[in-house]
């Protein structure tokens, strides 16, 4: 058995850690991601590039430099904000909350253009079957459109999960405690720099693997009704 | 602003240290991809097996995690250590180019075995009915085909890769992103110069879109739609 030094529980936090963020990042990025689809799709002309503009930049830039500025650069903006309306104190974001932000803002521009694909793969048809049942638009919303758009758009959301796991790791450049921070800690205790970081890619291969079998389990559920038919 | 302006050429040196860094990577993971992804598309299992190894460590595990592997975890052995290859391996570029290598070495397999397996079948029956060795089938059917039909997949590991090269900064690399971090730690200009860095990562990334469009252009120039006739 590998010796950790005591390590081991550190680490497993450090893991809990990360899929904290990820989660968090995730939740946030599919609010992003449905409202800038919408925004897109809404067809207004100044909604559109505001949507457009985002997209283009955030996934032109690297996730590192989205990190590295919302925790460095939210500070100031946040102080002058506080300072316009009054406040005379030094506003700062918790590293938790600044690096979901980040995450969230890097998965919400992509999930956008997998949102927006999903909903240009629905039928207008099922639209208008649905308001010449006599359902209203959020009532269609609701029961037509976004169950086929969550099915449609799963595997894409998937890949970007399992994309932002991985970028879980980038938060640990501005000190949050996840599993790579973690991992560095321990590293500059037991100088065994080999030995803990192939325990953080094992622990990172094994989250992978849990997230890839959820996935799976849930583009199952969600293609319920397109189960081919079993012979009799 | 003419402590920006005066910083400039600096950022500029970074830029070319990105490009520098990303070339390099790509070059060298398009070498490691064409072997690996025509031995994970063998009919044996067994030579299936280590490509598909390789591509499921380095795809599930985070790229930072990869790089500090092998840039701090090898100096752990002292058979590395004493080797010939150390002198390489102690210098934080090329352990960059490396990781970033394997990396995206294990990306660009799984595009071209994309492309490979869509080659339509009757295309390499007809290549061995024509009498084809196996050797000269890839050289002169297989590949090619491959290339042109995962060429615009690839365009975006292309970016990804230009994305990634961020994380060279935190082995001490002056990249974009590096030089931006080490200008902020003496200005504390944190939005001014990550701001300028964001803007060199979108120029860079939309001239590779240009150059990729163009290959495209010519790869699969057969798929071109026809010129409109001249009307008379």
């Amino acid at each position: 058995m590998i010796d950790l030094h005591g390590f081991g529980l550190q680490l497993a936090m450090g893991a809990l850690m990360t899929v904290e963020i990820a989660l968090g990042a995730c939740a946030l990025g599919l609010v992003l991601g449905l409202g800038c689809a919408a925004m897109r799709l809404s067809g207004v002309k100044p909604l559109v590039a505001i949507a457009q503009a985002y997209t283009t930049v955030i996934r032109g830039i690297p996730e590192l430099l989205v990190v590295l500025l919302v925790y460095f650069g939210s500070a100031r903006v946040l102080t002058g904000i506080a300072e316009s309306l009054g406040y005379d104190e030094y506003v700062e974001l918790s590293p938790f909350v600044a690096g979901v932000i980040a995450l969230g803002l890097t998965f919400g521009a992509y999930a956008a253009e997998v949102f927006r694909g999903a909903f240009l793969a629905v039928p207008l048809g099922q639209i208008e079957a649905a308001r010449a049942l006599g359902m209203s638009p959020a009532h269609a919303f609701r029961r037509i459109l976004l169950p086929q758009v969550w099915r449609i758009a799963l595997p894409g959301l998937g890949n970007l999960f399992l994309v932002l796991l991985k970028d879980t790791s980038l938060v640990s450049v501005a000190g949050m405690e996840e599993l790579m921070r973690k991992t560095s800690i321990a590293v500059s205790f037991t100088k065994e720099p080999f030995t803990f970081f192939a325990v953080a890619t094992v622990m990172y291969l094994g989250m992978t693997v849990i997230c890839t079998a959820v996935l799976h389990v849930m583009e199952r559920r969600a293609n319920l009704g397109y189960r081919p038919l079993t012979t009799i | 602003m003419d402590d920006i302006i005066e910083r400039l050429p600096e950022m500029l040196i970074g830029a070319v240290t990105t490009v520098e860094l990303t070339l390099l990577a790509l070059v060298f993971g398009i070498v490691l991809a064409v072997p690996t992804a025509l031995a994970r598309t063998s009919r044996h299992l067994a030579v299936r097996a280590v490509p598909y190894a390789y591509i499921f460590v380095f795809r599930g595990s985070p790229l930072l995690v990869q790089m500090f592997l092998l840039y701090y975890g090898l100096s752990q052995f002292a058979w590395i250590r004493e080797s010939a290859l150390w002198p390489i391996l102690r210098q934080p570029y090329w352990c960059a180019v490396i990781a970033f290598a394997l990396n995206t070495g294990a990306y660009t397999a799984e595009i071209l075995r994309g492309g490979i397996q869509s080659i339509p079948k009757g295309e390499i029956e007809a290549a061995k009915a024509c009498g084809m060795s196996p050797f000269l089938m890839t050289r002169r059917i297989v590949l090619p085909r491959a290339f042109r039909i995962a060429w615009p997949a690839y365009g975006n590991e292309v970016i990804f890769m230009l994305k990634g090269s961020a994380l060279a900064s935190t082995i001490t690399l002056l990249d974009i992103t590096g030089m931006a971090r080490s200008i902020i730690a003496e200005n504390y200009l944190a939005l001014e110069f990550f701001g300028i860095a964001g803007v060199l990562y979108l120029l860079i990334s939309w001239a590779f879109m240009r150059v990729l469009r163009a290959v495209e252009g010519r790869l699969n120039g057969h798929l071109r739609p026809p010129p409109e006739p001249v009307k008379t």
